[in-house]
């Protein structure tokens, strides 16, 4: 059995609510106090509430934040750490109330910005032993045409 | 009950190499001690922590085995706080008369690194994995919003890094005894923006111990205790910015610091306008830039022209980091708030040398903070 070279797997299938190819995340939501949560957990931070509901959190979102890893992250990084390619993390502010940490797709300082609109995307960051691409979420700007 | 502290000591921080960091925490323990007074035989608490040290309590192997109750305990940042806290708690509870704080590290060169597994801090292995799992990344997240909501300009985080490396130049404790010119920090290499270089502090190496006991039975031993007024430690309420959150709710609170900073206010009776000297967790001037505002010395925005105007500096209005803060000390992360303390009471006792505050300063005040969104505040006086 061989794999594809264009074989592609998430880094925590627990992450995801759809498939890779129309992906949500996986939150969740306080029954008691409606605050959303990720990734999805039993208890609530906010109110103590046990017993949390999985939900698939929104697609879109806007710019909360975001800086440049410059510098190659210690272990446990999986990416490719010789040939570092600095990238771009960020804190996306979904409709459900909650701020979604995750990689950006645009690592161009000059082309990120406070506020702009975000659209969750699939980012191949990794190779495993096996020679498969391994994604993560992330989110990339929303081009205005 | 009324607390006061005895002595300070330290191991200054740096790299020391073929020093243990257990030889360290002996060394700011004897100082402390010989600041005080005392001698081993007289303590009857002690408290110990550290993150690279599995038992500094073990160091007492050097100090004399005298049978007296040693806890260890680690907070992260704010564990220098916490043990000078743990040791109020215990004098006030009666558990004894005089009680010993002592925090040491030595951490490798780098930043710092959340380890093989993210498990022991309760967080998926993914979140490692992709690069999320980066102090730097918070601090300079938290940061450009910062400067975003409330109008700071990135001259403003030059001129605090500047700040830092004068007072450096001018203590003898520091590790960083160099100035740095404006232009070089301004121009020294983007690490996480929008935070350069020469705007983090680096781990090191390093111990710092502090003496307390009953205020009435201070004067026994020495005839310029420092009254240790409010000490308060607070976590992270649902709705504040930490570090290491995969995600965090529109709904804000205010952080731990805002917290135990209002807390010990309360606690001592007094307010931010009546601190002369403080010293605040600076690990990257983002930070001591937020904590100006969220400590109380200043509103949301003032930081501007506080800093512009010098007000922050020795002999500005609120001297903060006299010694150079983290930025010149580096962080030794079980000794880092005990630092703090030592460096207060150098100030407040009038023997702070060339970085001495001018005008005889009475009241201090000590911050630290860290993950996963803990704050100690002491508020100390003479």
């Amino acid at each position: 059995m061989s794999t594809s070279l264009n074989e592609r797997v998430p880094i925590d299938a627990t992450l995801f609510a759809g498939s890779l190819d129309s992906p949500r995340l996986r939150g969740s939501r306080c029954g008691a106090c409606g605050e959303t949560t990720f990734p999805a957990q039993r208890g609530c931070p906010a109110c103590t509430a046990q017993g949390c509901e999985e939900v698939a959190l929104s697609e879109r979102g806007t710019l909360y934040t975001w800086t440049i890893q410059r510098f190659p992250p210690p272990v446990p990084y999986a990416g490719e750490t010789e040939a570092f390619v600095p990238y771009a993390v960020g804190y996306v502010e979904l409709p459900e109330g909650v701020r979604v940490e995750a990689r950006l797709t645009e690592n161009d300082p000059n082309r990120l910005a406070i506020g702009m609109e975000m659209q969750l995307a699939i980012e191949a960051f990794a190779v495993d032993a096996a020679g498969r691409e391994v994604v993560t979420f992330a989110f990339a700007p929303v081009c205005r045409s | 009950m009324d607390l006061a502290i005895l002595g300070t000591g330290l191991q200054p921080f740096g790299r020391h190499e073929g020093v243990t960091p257990i030889e360290m925490g002996v060394t700011a323990a004897q100082a402390a001690l010989e600041d005080a007074g005392l001698g081993w035989g007289d303590i009857q608490l002690a408290f110990s922590g550290s993150l690279e040290v599995l038992q500094p309590d073990t160091m007492i192997r050097h100090m004399g085995l005298t049978g007296i109750p040693f806890t260890t305990l680690y907070n992260g940042c704010a564990t220098g706080g916490n043990l000078l806290l743990s040791a109020a708690n215990a004098i006030t509870a009666g558990a004894g008369d005089i009680a010993i704080a002592i925090g040491m590290d030595k951490h490798p060169r780098g930043a710092f690194s959340v380890g093989d597994t993210l498990e022991s801090i309760g967080l998926g292995q993914w979140y490692g994995e992709t690069g999320l799992a980066m102090n730097p990344q918070y601090f300079a997240m938290k940061t450009l919003r910062y400067m975003h909501d409330h109008g700071i300009r990135e001259e403003t985080l030059h001129r605090t890094a500047v700040k830092a490396f004068h007072n450096g130049s001018l203590t003898d404790h520091a590790w960083r005894r160099k100035a740095i010119p404006y232009d070089e920090i301004a121009a020294s290499a983007m690490v996480c923006d929008p935070l350069r270089k020469y705007h983090f502090c680096s781990p090191s190496e390093g111990a710092a111990a502090v003496v307390l006991s009953r205020a009435d039975v201070a004067r026994r031993y020495t005839s310029s205790p420092v009254r240790l007024r409010a000490d308060v430690f607070r976590t992270r309420l649902y709705g504040s910015f930490e570090t290491l959150s995969p995600s965090m709710p529109v709904k804000t609170a205010a952080s731990p610091s805002v917290q135990a900073s209002q807390a010990a206010f309360e606690m001592a009776g007094v307010g931010p306008e009546d601190i002369d000297v403080a010293q605040l967790q600076d690990t990257e001037v983002g930070h001591e830039i937020m904590h100006l505002a969220e400590c109380g010395f200043c509103k949301d925005g003032e930081q501007e022209a506080l800093v512009r105007d010098g007000e922050t500096a020795l002999d500005g209005r609120i001297p903060v980091n006299t010694d150079g803060g983290l930025l010149a000390n580096g962080e030794p992360i079980g000794a880092s708030g005990l630092r703090q303390v030592h460096e207060v009471c150098l100030q407040l006792r009038g023997r702070a040398g060339r970085h001495q505050v001018p005008g005889k300063p009475k009241t201090g005040f000590t911050h630290v903070y860290g993950f996963p969104g803990v704050s100690c505040v002491t508020l100390l006086s003479v």
